[in-house]
């Protein structure tokens, strides 16, 4: 199996997440950035996959330098290699863009599967491996608890979270496979992976190398840009009701003018 | 004689080594914490995180990469521990004795061609060793063993019993110290061998019901006409008299190892004491706005303060050769003392909750009180301390 899986670098959760108060991009360098905890899952389980059937796994980011750091990250869990596309010229693409700068820099490496994370923490778009998979002409299977690849068959199936329960649903290979929290327990890196990271494969690409118009990604070209943001509201403090005899009734009221009731 | 030098070849780098402490940081809080109360309970490390230890590559850290481990500095050893303490010492002791005191005794006594055959698998967790020193009769001073081993052919007959053995329950092999020769002096009559689990005569005890450190198991070592080749001699014939030199040293490397775990106990008691100070409410204000709280806080986190940072000049000290003795065993004074009162303050600050099962202080003041204890107590620290400076001023 010839296994994709993109990951990004994130402002870390516990940070305060800001924008740039000049480009309204989200701020990735007054803060720690980690890799997508959501991705951690992700990697886990191509690294599972690579296990049970052999082959190789492939790590794919798309952002500014310091997101090697990442791709580490990956590599000392037990990827075998990885491609990072950097270039200050992709700054504040969208996700259209995005996806498309990495779908191009994915068809090169002629994936049996590409594993995505449902959402990355940080600008929660959830679209991306949709996008990759309209690019990439792949069927997408979404919301993964489980993946069962079945090389032979040229088959993928999973369980896909449902309210309730779940669905098992199965498509060709190649295809692209979104996975959520629910499908692993992401393993820490060895003392032994974290030092062998540094010798494995890690290419650098440019916009151009990856055969990208200048013209089509960044900033300038993005087809949807943010204009403004307001931090949300802090909470109002809650109403106290004094029970006299009459709380539920006044609880009642309260909920009636809320329209809850 | 450790060669340490050798030990610093293949020597992790920085950037890497950072990673290794963000990696056993991450598993300490996220894995390893939220089983504190489990661990305590059935006083048992569960099989699934001993393996995930295992495959990180927590039981060959101290050792040199040559035979399977990370070899770690001190300084780093330090550093690396520190995370660890921040849970349950129990975790810790699991594999302790495989980087601590049993893997060092191969280290700083064994032949090339024992640490190639042996260390690896120490290293790797495929066997965990017991450090068998400790005896009814020889505790503080170990000079006093009374276990023998007699020279019998090509083998050696080993006869007496040990007390208060970390992970002997567990142990796959034995580091034993008996006496070869009765006239000797102690310096020179005692040799260490490694005896394997399983050896006819070798038993060991039920689990000793122990204060605190629930999860990490010590028992009672016996040793019944335990036959063994000479190939289990330790350092070969050349080994002969000189295990109770290689314990010494073996103490002195532990004794930073133990002061650097206090140091993480340590940052765990305060931040669990500034948490709750600064929610618990009484009289209408959180407790942490009263002076008198403020105060033990203020004396935790200066006692922490100061231990991590003795640890860490005297970790560079061990490193660079010039203090292998007086400051390890300053560091384990301090640094265990200093976790004692830390943890007191931390029950205090608690009150009543302080005092109950389930609360993590109350778990950490028992386990806390081990430290002052073994690897030398604080009083052998003091006269190590002493004697060492009055020896240099020829006293
Ligand atoms: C506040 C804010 C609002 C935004 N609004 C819009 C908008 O309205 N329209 C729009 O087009 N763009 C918008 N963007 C930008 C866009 O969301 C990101 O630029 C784009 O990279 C998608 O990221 P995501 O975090 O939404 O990805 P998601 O779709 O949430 O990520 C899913 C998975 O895709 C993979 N992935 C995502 N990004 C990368 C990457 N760079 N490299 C490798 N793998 C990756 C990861 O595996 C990730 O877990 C916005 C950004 C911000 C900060
Ligand atoms: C949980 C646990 C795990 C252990 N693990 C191991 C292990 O893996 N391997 C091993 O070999 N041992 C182990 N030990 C043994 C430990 O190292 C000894 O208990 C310790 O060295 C003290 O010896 P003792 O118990 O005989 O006390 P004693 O030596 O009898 O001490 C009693 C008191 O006398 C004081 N004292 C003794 N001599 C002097 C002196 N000269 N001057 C002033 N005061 C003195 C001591 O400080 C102490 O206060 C372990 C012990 C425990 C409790």
């Amino acid at each position: 199996m010839n296994i994709v899986v993109t990951v990004k670098q994130v402002p870390d959760t516990w940070a305060e997440k800001k924008l740039d108060a000049a480009d309204k991009t989200v701020d990735r360098v007054s803060v720690d950035n980690v890799m997508n905890e959501m991705d951690e899952y992700g990697v886990e389980e191509a690294l599972k996959i690579k296990e049970a059937h052999g082959g190789e796994v492939t790590v794919v980011t798309m952002g500014p330098a310091k997101a090697v750091e990442t791709i580490r990250k990956a590599l000392s869990m037990g990827a075998d290699k990885a491609v990072h596309l950097t270039d200050d010229a992709l700054h504040g693409s969208d996700a259209l863009q995005t996806s498309a700068a990495l779908a191009k820099v994915i068809a090169t490496l002629s994936p049996d599967l590409v594993i995505t994370a449902t959402e990355a923490s940080d600008a929660r778009g959830g679209v991306m491996g949709a996008l990759l998979a309209e690019r990439l002409g792949l069927p997408q299977l979404t919301q993964a608890r489980k993946v069962t690849v079945d090389p032979a068959a040229g088959k993928v199936s999973i369980e896909r979270l449902a309210d309730n329960g779940y669905a098992l649903v199965e498509a060709s290979l190649p295809a692209v496979v979104g996975v959520v929290e629910k499908i692993n327990q992401p393993r820490y890196p060895s003392f032994k992976g974290i030092m062998a990271a540094k010798k494995k494969p890690l290419t650098t690409l440019s916009s151009g190398d990856a055969g990208l118009d200048a013209g089509s990604v960044g900033l300038a070209g993005a087809g949807s840009t943010v204009v403004d943001s307001q931090p949300a509201p802090p909470r109002q403090s809650g109403t106290i009701v004094k029970d006299e005899g009459d709380g539920g009734v006044k609880i009642a009221d309260f909920l009636a003018a809320q329209k809850l009731i | 004689m450790l060669d340490h030098e050798q030990i610093r070849t293949g020597a992790v780098q920085e950037s890497d080594f950072t990673e290794v402490v963000a990696s056993v940081r991450r598993f300490v809080r996220e894995r390893v914490a939220p089983l504190e109360q489990e661990i305590e309970e059935t006083d048992e490390i569960p099989a699934a995180l001993r393996a995930e230890a295992a495959e990180m590559g927590l039981f060959g850290f101290a050792i040199p990469e040559l035979y399977g481990g990370l070899g770690l500095s001190m300084s780093e050893e330090a550093r690396l521990v520190c995370e660890l303490g921040y849970t349950t010492p129990a975790f810790r002791s699991m594999f302790g004795t495989n980087n601590g005191i049993a893997g060092h005794v191969l280290l700083e006594g064994a032949t090339e061609e024992q640490k190639k055959t042996w260390l690896p698998k120490i290293a790797s967790g495929e066997w965990t060793a017991s450090f068998a020193l400790t005896e009814q009769g020889a505790g503080s001073d170990p000079s006093g063993l009374a276990t023998t081993a007699v020279r019998d052919g090509d083998d050696w007959v080993i006869n007496g019993s040990k007390r208060f053995i970390t992970n002997a329950p567990l142990a796959d092999v034995f580091m034993v110290f008996a006496r070869t020769d009765p006239h000797a002096s102690p310096s020179r009559g005692i040799t260490t061998f490694m005896v394997e689990k399983g050896t006819a005569g070798l038993s060991v005890g039920p689990r000793d019901h122990k204060m605190g450190q629930a999860g990490a198991w010590t028992a009672d070592v016996y040793l019944d006409n335990v036959r063994v080749p000479s190939s289990a001699l330790i350092g070969g014939e050349d080994g002969v008299g000189r295990g109770y030199a290689t314990a010494m040293r073996c103490l002195a490397h532990g004794r930073i190892h133990i002061a650097a775990l206090c140091v993480g106990m340590s940052q765990r008691l305060v931040d669990e004491s500034v948490s709750y100070a600064a929610s618990r409410e009484q009289g209408g204000a959180v407790i942490g706005t009263y002076q008198l709280i403020q105060g033990l806080i203020a004396d935790s986190a200066t006692d922490l303060y100061a231990a991590r940072a003795l640890v860490a000049d005297v970790a560079a000290r061990f490193d660079d050769g010039s203090d292998k003795r007086i400051g390890p065993s300053c560091a384990k004074y301090f640094a265990s003392e200093a976790v004692g009162r830390i943890a007191d303050r931390a029950v205090q600050i608690h009150g009543g909750s302080g005092y109950i099962r389930g609360v993590p202080v109350e778990r950490f003041y028992r386990d806390a009180r081990l430290f002052r204890i073994y690897e030398g107590t604080s009083q052998i620290q003091q006269i190590v301390i002493a004697r060492g400076l009055l020896a240099q001023a020829g006293s």
